[in-house]
């Protein structure tokens, strides 16, 4: 059960992590405020469905994430980008806190009764008493849905052969007659959409509140950078990984004190370290995906996929 | 498609400066392609021949005219000058390694309505070795192979006029006369050609006129013939 909970929770940061991942190939700097989008996206739909119902917000919601994407790309990033890396970086930077700023003017500071649609709101099936909610499985098929269509759009179209090539050699495919400037300003809005669907799914599975981008935010950089910078492969193992080890170590109650005593060493409160050995796996999971990062950056500094030698 | 009117210019270049941010390259440069012309850029290492052909291309900060086809196309952007019919094709053979040498040649088709005078089959048929290799990954590719996609790539676009840079750096001589006969068959297709050059034999073999480059500025004008007979410009600005 934790298993199926821990994948769909990964595959709904590969949905984050893919629009990021692209967009940092393309860019060269990470978008600081990708997980707005995420937000935005959460927010609208919630707002959207209390207008008419969850299947239009469904639709909607993405596609105006993408629009504002797309007019910051074309209006702001592109003319931030002749000033250099550390100007795109603070631009996103603002954004994100002109998004956050702005949605708590508009929709408070607590979270919003944004629900899981009735009808997907029974359980799927029960295990060793345990019960599997439907709407997982509806996140999992939007997920896998969009992984797939991704994949075909880039390896398979020829827009995305000129994707695939632009986001490596901009000026080489400019010159070939390819409108890069429109190229970036596609992935950009295309990555905005991911991030605003995953938001629409994940807003009410979770929590649609104020700090949700930030949350999110953290863990996807984990991700990306644990996948190999700019690789989608990579991304996608990241992003399973990081959404099975959270589930798991939510669900466990193990303590490294139960560990050491399985081997036959006693620990008492006297015991040198003992505030750390009683913790619970439960209790630090949240920094898990963090360890991972220090350890991948100290074993494997270009990530799991990355091919980038610097 | 038969040979041009090689009296009517095709291109030409007006006082062009060009700049990478604040220093200042191209001293002002002069010069004029006609239809169906092979061109020879020639100079030192530095000299500015690169910097003006992507100065052409719209690739670099630039000022000053660049006339095609009586239009001023300075300040247009490098994917709109290509759509006019100008072809570039880099240095060091920049493929794009991680596709497959057919998704190479796919990328320089343009896509547009006019109908294409190469077609893939000509391609190959002009370097069977990349017909062989077609679904190889164009970075394993030996250095002549990845030359010889750099070419047809761009050639797929159709251009009307295309410079070339430095195709036959580091090419074993049996290549280095591929790619002579791969210009020789533009030319004779009505196509204008600019030959970036550092080997003085094949460029004095194949080109109408040369220009000569030094201090990043146009320092002779002739024909081959005339350059053979220079021996102070050959001694002063090409011999190493
Ligand atoms: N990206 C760049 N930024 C700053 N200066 C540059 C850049 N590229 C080239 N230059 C400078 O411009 C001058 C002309 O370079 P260019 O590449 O045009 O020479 P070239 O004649 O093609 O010679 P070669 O290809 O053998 O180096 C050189 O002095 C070079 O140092
Ligand atoms: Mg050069």
């Amino acid at each position: 059960m934790s298993v199926l909970n821990g994948v769909s929770y990964g595959l709904l940061l590969f949905m984050l992590s893919a629009g990021l991942t692209l967009i940092f190939s393309m860019m060269g700097v990470l978008n600081f405020a990708h997980a707005s989008f995420y937000m935005l996206g959460a927010y609208f739909a919630y707002q959207v469905s209390e207008w008419t119902n969850y299947w239009v917000a469904f639709v909607v919601a993405p596609i105006l994430v993408a629009v504002m994407g797309g007019l910051f790309e074309r209006y702001v990033l592109r003319k931030t980008h002749k000033s250099g890396h550390v100007a795109e970086l603070l631009v996103t930077f603002g954004l994100s806190f002109v998004i956050l700023e702005l949605v708590q003017l508009i929709w408070g500071r607590s979270a919003v009764d944004y629900k899981v649609p009735a009808a997907l709101d029974g359980s799927l099936f029960k295990l060793f008493n345990s019960s599997f909610p439907e709407y997982r499985a509806f996140m999992m098929l939007v997920a896998v849905g969009m992984l797939v269509s991704l994949f075909l759009m880039l390896k398979k179209t020829r827009i995305g052969l000129v994707i695939q090539a632009a986001l490596t050699h901009p000026e080489t495919t400019e010159a070939l007659g390819h409108n890069v400037p429109r190229v970036f300003a596609m992935v950009f809005a295309g990555g905005c959409a991911l991030a605003g669907l995953a938001g629409v799914i994940g807003g009410n599975a979770f929590i649609t509140e104020p700090g949700m981008a930030q949350a999110v935010g953290a863990i996807i950089f984990v991700v990306v950078v644990v996948g190999g910078m700019g690789s989608l492969a990579g991304a996608l193992i990241a992003s399973v990984l990081i959404g099975l080890m959270q589930t798991f170590a939510v669900g466990l109650d193990w303590s490294f004190l139960g560990g050491l005593s399985a081997l036959g060493i006693d620990v008492t409160p006297d015991t040198f370290g003992y505030p750390v050995w009683k913790l619970k796996l439960s209790q630090i999971g949240p920094i898990l995906p963090y360890l991972l990062l220090v350890v991948m950056l100290v074993v494997r500094p270009k990530g799991i996929m990355g091919t980038r030698d610097d | 498609m038969s040979a041009a009117d090689t009296s009517k210019i095709a291109l030409e270049v007006k006082e062009l400066h060009a700049f990478y941010g604040k220093s200042h390259i191209l001293q002002g440069v002069n010069l004029k392609v006609n239809e169906g012309e092979i061109v020879a850029l020639l100079g030192r290492n530095g000299a500015g021949r690169s910097t003006t052909v992507k100065a052409i291309m719209g690739m670099v900060d630039n000022t000053g005219e660049v006339i095609w086809r009586g239009k001023n196309i300075l300040g247009m952007k490098a994917y709109e000058i290509a759509h006019l019919g100008l072809g570039y094709v880099p240095e060091s053979r920049d493929i794009f390694p991680k596709l497959t040498v057919h998704q190479n040649l796919m990328l320089g088709e343009k896509g547009g309505k006019k109908p294409n005078r190469w077609s893939f089959e000509d391609m190959y048929k002009m370097f069977p070795r990349l017909r062989e290799r077609q679904h190889t990954e164009a970075g394993v590719l030996s250095g002549g192979e990845q030359q010889m996609l750099t070419l047809c790539r761009t050639l797929m676009g159709d251009p009307d006029l295309i410079m070339i840079d430095e195709p036959t750096e580091g090419l074993a001589p049996a290549i280095v006369q591929l790619v002579a006969e791969y210009l020789m068959e533009l030319k004779r297709r009505g196509i204008s050609v600019v030959l970036v050059e550092q080997k003085l034999a094949i460029a004095l073999q194949i080109s109408d006129r040369v220009y000569v480059m030094g201090d990043r500025r146009i320092v002779f004008e002739g024909t081959p013939a005339e350059l053979k007979a220079d021996a102070n410009i050959r001694k002063e600005w090409l011999e190493v």
